[in-house]
């Protein structure tokens, strides 16, 4: 049998042990979600305090919408996250590479599985906490049926999307012994341009331009304003494309860094 | 007199130990001054779109974040590496050896490890400290920065308390260093003015990780808007806090048996 047949097999044993794994890690999880439930809550009261001393809007936003957005924000945000870009050092440095590359399957199959784990897990708080936010800020949706059901393709490309691009942008580590400050930069192109300090039609016109040319916005951005009904016909299907077209170019770009990237790997003691 | 130079003697140590890995000030220079300008460049989108968040203006938003970087530059020095070694050392024993050394054992695991090069979130902070002072003008006085100081110093106090009782508890609980995490995700929601933040939050802040003591209420202080109140409990909450964590930690050390015991 080909290791492409047996993927889903392979899948199904690496969830039940991730699930086992990360359930023995609570405190790690708890830690992980914090950080990632404390920044939309920051700026959501930040952006709520303006809409108020501004009459109640901001770039057509009032507080009930800014409460809707960053929520969505959260749910989007935690569900295209990963996290291997900032672990990829550690592995290559470590030699903890050496055994997933000994296993006849792509060790990105490793990683997928444990970041759909991870999610499924951590959506069970997420959800509750989304539902606290809905309420204690009274998040507004004005979005018609076919703008929530548009949501979905577009949330699944973000997440393929984020995942193929960071997953690359991790494998530098083959060539740079210290990643930090390359992944420092990227963070902060993602926490401005992928609208998670602030929606992106409250930016000057040139950043939004920028927004518009780079893939940030669509990781993020896009899918919540899908969801938020801010977005025509027209507008989704060209976020769709753009999606498509950025992870076209990014599994090419993958396939390329892993093939040289893997020449040069040596892990430490090895 | 004696306590001074020990303090003196840990932060030399700790200069002489960071000096073996000069690339490690260019990685926290560039990780500093891009944490300011991300926060400033969010403080900028912000006030693009109102001139007054919650009654405070851009100026004194931007004295907030200097206060934000000094303050956890305070803590990341010294502070936290060193109560982070506390929780290691009554995990693996290593206490023992603090224990036995013969000056006030407090003082000698709270100096213990001294991380240098966050210094430089010290100086970034205290320049933008100033730039905003600068900025905000003939409003601040000899006596209302002498003033912002003295909270400043109380701030500082309140947190080092917090986080020594928190550290204390590893006596009981062994495990804790993810404990020291959470409290440095809390920290992030000191950027802004927690008077913005919902009664809920706002409490939370204040009372359960005391971090609107040592940012937002200095900063008060310094454009002139605190209450005498405020700046009374301030004092009080911190000396008691001292006296209050340092009770409780020979409380806990009473408990200490050494891991090889």
């Amino acid at each position: 049998m080909s290791s492409v047949a047996r993927l889903p097999s392979i899948y199904a044993a690496k969830f039940r042990a991730e699930i086992a794994l990360q359930v023995a890690y609570r405190g790690a999880l708890v830690i992980w979600l914090l950080g990632l439930l404390i920044e939309p809550i920051v700026y959501l009261v930040v952006w709520t305090t303006v809409a108020r001393s501004q009459g109640g809007q901001v770039g057509g936003f009032g507080a009930g919408d800014f409460a809707a957005y960053f929520t969505l924000l959260m749910i989007v945000n935690q569900l295209t996250f990963t996290w291997h870009y900032f672990f990829f050092e550690w592995r290559v440095k470590e030699g903890f590479f050496s055994p997933l590359l000994l296993r006849p399957v792509h060790p990105i199959h490793n990683d997928i599985a444990e970041n759909l784990t991870f999610k499924l897990l951590t959506f069970t708080v997420v959800g509750p906490v989304a539902i606290f936010l809905i309420v204690t800020f009274g998040a507004t949706l004005r979005s018609e049926p076919w703008q929530l059901l548009a949501f979905v393709p577009a949330l699944a490309l973000a997440m393929a999307l984020r995942f193929v691009v960071e997953w690359t942008l991790a494998l530098a580590a083959f060539w740079i012994t210290r990643t930090g400050a390359l992944n420092e930069t990227y963070y902060l192109g993602m926490l401005f341009l992928s609208g998670q300090v602030a929606p992106l039609v409250l930016f000057p016109q040139l950043v939004q331009s920028i927004a518009y040319l780079l893939p940030f916005r669509w990781m993020i951005s896009f899918p919540v304003e899908t969801a938020l009904g801010r977005l025509g016909p027209a507008d989704v299907l060209i976020g769709y494309g753009a999606q498509l077209a950025w992870i076209a170019a990014a599994l090419v770009l993958l396939r390329v860094v892993w093939r040289a990237g893997i020449r040069r790997y040596s892990a430490v003691g090895a | 007199m004696r306590s001074l130079g020990l303090l003196w003697l840990s932060f030399r140590l700790g200069v002489l130990n960071a000096l073996q890995y000069r690339a490690n000030f260019f990685i926290q220079l560039f990780q500093s001054t891009v944490g300011l300008l991300t926060a400033l460049a969010g403080i900028a989108v912000v006030f693009g779109q109102t001139d007054d968040l919650g009654g405070w203006s851009r100026d004194e938003i931007v004295a907030l974040v200097g206060v934000f970087f000094l303050v956890g530059g305070l803590i990341g020095v010294v502070i936290r590496p060193s109560m982070e070694r506390l929780m290691e050392g009554v995990r693996l024993g290593t206490l023992d050896f603090t224990l036995t050394k013969p000056a006030d054992a407090q003082l000698l695991v709270s100096v213990k490890q001294v991380e240098v090069w966050r210094l430089v979130d010290v100086v970034l902070g205290a320049v933008v400290v100033v730039i905003a002072i600068v900025q905000l003008g003939e409003r601040v006085g000899i006596e209302r920065a002498a003033a912002f100081g003295l909270v400043l110093l109380a701030g500082v106090a309140i947190i080092y308390s917090f986080l020594l009782m928190l550290s204390t508890l590893a006596f009981w609980l062994v495990r804790l260093e993810n404990i020291l995490v959470i409290f440095g995700t809390m920290f992030e929601a000191g950027r802004w003015p927690v008077g913005l933040y919902p009664p809920w939050l706002r409490i939370a802040l204040t009372v359960v990780v005391p971090i609107a003591f040592a940012i937002t209420v200095p900063v008060e202080t310094l454009v002139g808007r605190l209450e005498s109140t405020t700046l009374v409990t301030t004092l009080v909450v911190a000396v008691s806090l001292l006296v209050g964590s340092r009770w409780f930690w020979k409380f806990g050390l009473r408990h200490y048996t050494g891991a090889s015991a």
